[in-house]
């Protein structure tokens, strides 16, 4: 049954199998486990990223396209809520309008850049995506009557999912039952749903093809499948789920802004993650969104103690300041695509494959 | 006899999975036009590529001139002074006629340092060649095209000259043309390795022969002797002449 | 470049769109002053852009990391141009030269070193794989913007004009601005010597074969490795120098400004036609046109309006103006 829910793509790794189960249980105990604010943001990030890298992986990873424009999408569903909510008051029904004309507008943005990618290579479209997400982010700051502008939108959720929404009066297990807890598991079933179905997606028929496509499009495309309509159903997957993931960001934070949910920054984040967890594997997504949010979190903290540590040497100093995280980021992200091409997943699964070999084979 | 110029010894390519050459030996004798023939697939071209450094070999060895070339670049194998044509010519299609000859001139900075005898001498056996001097090398017809690459090759003295099918579709008179091409440049001294799959034309101006199939060479010999024996030439070509 | 049938049409789109503003616009004097502008913007684009362009068409490498070279140069020459106050501060132009002109050529041969680095360790190790390219020259672009920020620290900084080339010239009704004519004199210089290079020298004669077909040059003996690290050295420095002169023209300079211009040179190589100098050319005068036309008429829509220059024209040629032979 466990095969069937996995749709047979198995960790194929016992310690990659045992890393998922701990992260599984981490996530889903995590307000139990952990207590203080701190904490349950960086577990709400994980679950929101999650779903992100793995909708980007869909597209990178499977299909083998490279796109700078999902950032855009996830914009348009943090948007979309948060917009929804601030014109229409904190009601379900906005959640629902807000969240529904997101995704027909990822939908319809998707289906463009999708059909635009028939007329010009990969490496046209890349750059193509990289403008357009440019331009989309100029946009939502310039449309400050509709989006906030560069404040951004401050907005209140529903009253179930509020904070200050309390359903019992005393604390269970150490942890205030509220509005908070309920976005959280919110957050967490949503994100377990999405990853099964994009499993269930990338191991179907149509993923199979996907990866076909990716390996040798000519040859794809000389059987008889049409590549453009294979490549333009995959980019409009992958944008609606990351518009889901900007709904369920905008949710946790209740607020959006350019920053929040359309940075280049971000788009850096999900290329790392994914490129570290490892491509086409989507459980990379999963331990790569873990990885990164935990190291970010505290490793800032880590950089902030070795920079003051070497006040003697300014340079050195100044390298190890906590605000060139980004930096590090990159030498690792540069490291990873060398040294590190099929990510940690892909590694795990090498090492039990070879031993597998070695035993018995 | 004197020592190959050129020796392929056990000579493996793979191409990504597939594996192409299984053990080619190959010997191309100095000043002699040595004909490389066999079916489509067999291996031809991608000998010659190997030879150049355009693919590695996975196995065995290449000397010229007595040099062990096997890991060397492509550059580097040119340097040797070895003139490759490849089968698509190699033609720069937006570069002039003149620019095309300039660049494979290697030792000359501009068009006055060509050697103007030589480049007189090729115009003789190309007249196309000075006929669209200026104009861009694109607008050449097959034929033309064919004797552009060639004159290229030979702008500058050069001890081997490799050539990939340097008939395919020429007009007859054009393959007079190459003839009378190849034999004068064999009679001041070059080396000459061509694949061919016209064997007409091959026992034209052949000296010696190697015949390939499925990536090894299956006989090599005289092409007198193979001219005289049909019954060979049946079995090895699937025609006779 | 033929001359029998040299493709005209991609050149007249540059007057045409020029004359089709006209209208819009109204008032000739401000017709001139935009134009001006933004044909000074756009040889600037051009300057960073051939570079990018001539990498792509000759070796087949994207480098999603050029903007580094543009930042990089503006923050050198703030480093220059302040430590010559006293030069840019006087108000003879030939004084404003001696600090403008080390300035750039402090910056060129910073971003071309940098590039060498760059090309050898960040590019080398994944040619032919454009995936890996893609994503590794856009972390060598993170690095790199970082490390600025750890010499210059994270904030903009100014670079204003030297004295003497600040200023209106006033020709008719219309204002035009001193730097913009000067911009457009840099602008030309360069590409003449591109063209000049490309076209009457044997390494020009080198590139534009390898744009072609590189396994050719090969095996006629040229060694096509040194080439292109010449090619890529040559268009960091020129990334420089168009850094430069973006900050001066904007009169700051951000470590995030590398990749902003990145986003307006990939616009303007992919309407050109990847590998094509003459289409750089043609895309960076639209992109420059375009910004400044619609800066004055629809403010908000300025980068909208490039990504629609872009579609358009894709639609009429999917290559670029210039599709470059082979590939």
């Amino acid at each position: 049954m466990l095969t069937r829910l996995l749709s047979n793509d198995l960790p194929r790794s016992r310690p990659l199998a045992i890393l998922l189960l701990v992260l599984l249980l981490g996530l889903a105990f995590a307000p139990f486990l952990f207590p203080g604010v701190k904490a349950l943001n960086v577990a709400a990030k994980v679950l929101i990223f999650i779903v992100l890298v793995a909708s980007f992986d869909l597209l990178l990873g499977y299909t083998g396209i490279v796109s700078f424009a999902h950032t855009m999408f996830f914009g348009i569903g943090a948007y979309g809520i948060a917009i929804a909510t601030t014109r229409m008051g904190p009601t379900w029904t906005a959640l629902g309008v807000g969240l529904g004309s997101a995704l027909v507008l990822s939908f319809v943005l998707a289906l463009l850049i999708g059909l635009f990618s028939l007329r010009v290579r990969a490496i046209f479209f890349a750059m193509i995506t990289l403008a357009v997400a440019s331009a989309f982010l100029t946009l939502a700051s310039q449309l400050s009557e509709f989006t906030g502008g560069e404040d951004g939108l401050t907005f209140k959720v529903p009253e179930f999912l509020s904070p200050s929404y309390e359903f019992m009066d005393e604390e269970f297990l150490g942890v205030m039952l509220d509005g908070r807890l309920a976005t959280y598991y919110l957050l967490f079933v949503l994100a377990l749903a999405l990853l099964l179905t994009l499993l269930r997606i990338v191991n179907s028929p149509f993923g199979r093809v996907l990866q076909a496509i990716r390996e040798n499009e000519f040859r794809a495309e000389a059987i008889g499948y049409r590549v453009v309509v294979y490549r333009t159903v995959s980019s409009i997957l992958s944008a609606l789920f990351a518009c889901v993931a900007g709904a369920m960001l905008a949710l946790w934070l209740r607020y959006n802004g350019p920053d929040t949910s359309l940075s280049f920054e971000i788009m850096i984040d999900v290329l790392l993650i994914v490129v570290i967890g490892g491509m086409g594997t989507m459980y990379g997504a999963a331990i790569g969104a873990t990885l990164f949010m935990i190291a970010q979190s505290y490793l800032q903290d880590l950089l902030r103690l070795g920079s003051e540590a070497t006040v003697a040497l300014p340079w050195l100093s100044a390298l190890l300041s906590p605000q060139r995280w980004l930096l590090w980021l990159g030498v690792l992200f540069v490291l990873s695509v060398y040294y590190f091409p099929t990510g940690v997943v892909g590694r795990l699964r090498l090492r039990s494959a070879q031993r597998q070999a070695g035993r018995g084979g | 006899m004197s020592e190959p110029l050129l020796a392929l010894t056990g000579v493996h390519t793979h191409i990504g999975p597939y594996h192409i050459l299984h053990g080619v030996d190959l010997v191309v004798p100095r000043g002699e036009v040595t004909l490389l023939l066999g079916r489509n697939g067999a291996g031809k071209s991608t000998t010659l590529r190997t030879i150049m450094g355009l693919w590695r070999a996975s196995k065995g060895r290449l000397t010229f001139d007595g040099r062990d070339i096997t890991t060397l670049t492509t550059p580097e194998i040119a340097e040797c002074n070895i003139a490759y044509v490849p089968e698509n010519m190699g033609i720069f299609a937006d570069l002039t006629v003149r620019e095309n000859m300039l660049l494979a001139a290697r030792n000359a900075a501009n068009e006055k340092q060509i050697d103007t005898q030589r480049l007189d001498w090729i115009f003789g056996l190309f007249p196309a060649v000075q006929k669209f001097w200026n104009h861009p090398a694109g607008k050449l017809s097959g034929g033309q095209k064919q004797m552009l690459a060639v004159a290229r090759a030979i702008v500058e003295p050069r001890e081997l000259l490799i050539v990939d099918e340097p008939s395919k579709g020429l007009a007859p008179s054009i393959i007079n043309n190459m003839i009378n091409a190849f034999a004068e440049l064999k009679a001041t001294g070059v080396s000459i390795l061509l694949v061919e799959q016209n064997f007409n034309f091959a026992q034209k101006i052949g000296d010696t022969v190697a015949v390939m199939d499925n990536g090894v060479v299956v006989h090599s010999g005289s092409m007198q002797a193979l001219t005289q024996d049909a019954a060979l030439q049946r079995s090895l070509l699937g025609l006779a002449i | 470049m033929n001359n029998s049938d040299f493709d005209w049409k991609p050149v007249a789109l540059v007057p045409l769109l020029a004359l089709l503003v006209f209208p819009l616009i109204g008032s000739g004097s401000t017709w001139l002053t935009l134009t001006v502008a933004g044909l000074a913007m756009g040889l600037i684009i051009f300057v960073i852009a051939s570079g990018l362009t001539l990498v792509f068409g000759l070796m087949d490498v994207l480098n999603f990391g050029h903007g580094l070279f543009i930042a990089l140069g503006a923050f050198v020459a703030t480093t220059v141009l302040g430590s010559m106050s006293d030069w840019t501060q006087s108000d003879e132009l030939w004084r404003n030269l001696v600090a403008v002109l080390p300035a750039m050529l402090v910056a060129m041969l910073v971003a071309g070193a940098v590039g060498l680095a760059f090309e050898r360790f960040i590019v080398k190790p994944v040619y032919g794989q454009h995936l890996k390219q893609i994503l590794i020259t856009m972390g060598g672009m993170i690095i790199g913007e970082e490390l600025i920020k750890v010499v210059w620290g994270p904030q903009q900084i100014a670079l204003p004009l030297p004295e003497a080339m600040r200023g209106v010239v006033l020709i008719g009704d219309a204002a035009i601005e001193k730097y913009r004519i000067m911009a457009v004199i840099v602008g030309l210089v360069v590409f003449g010597a591109l063209v000049w290079t490309l076209n009457k020298t044997k390494i020009g004669l080198l590139i534009r074969a390898g744009v072609q077909d590189r396994e050719m040059v090969e095996s006629l003996g040229y060694r096509i490795r040194r080439l292109f690290i010449g090619v890529f050295v040559v268009g960091s420095a020129l990334a420089g120098l168009g850094g430069v002169m973006w900050g001066l023209y904007q009169q700051s300079v951000t470590p995030q400004m590398g990749a902003q211009v990145n986003v307006l040179i990939f616009i303007v190589i992919i309407i050109g036609g990847l590998g094509s100098t003459a289409g750089a050319l043609i895309g960076a005068l639209l992109v420059g046109l375009m910004a400044n036309y619609t800066g004055y008429l629809a403010p908000k829509v300025a980068l909208f309006s490039n990504i629609a220059l872009m579609a358009a024209i894709l639609l009429w040629r999917p290559q670029g103006v210039y599709p470059v032979a082979n590939r």
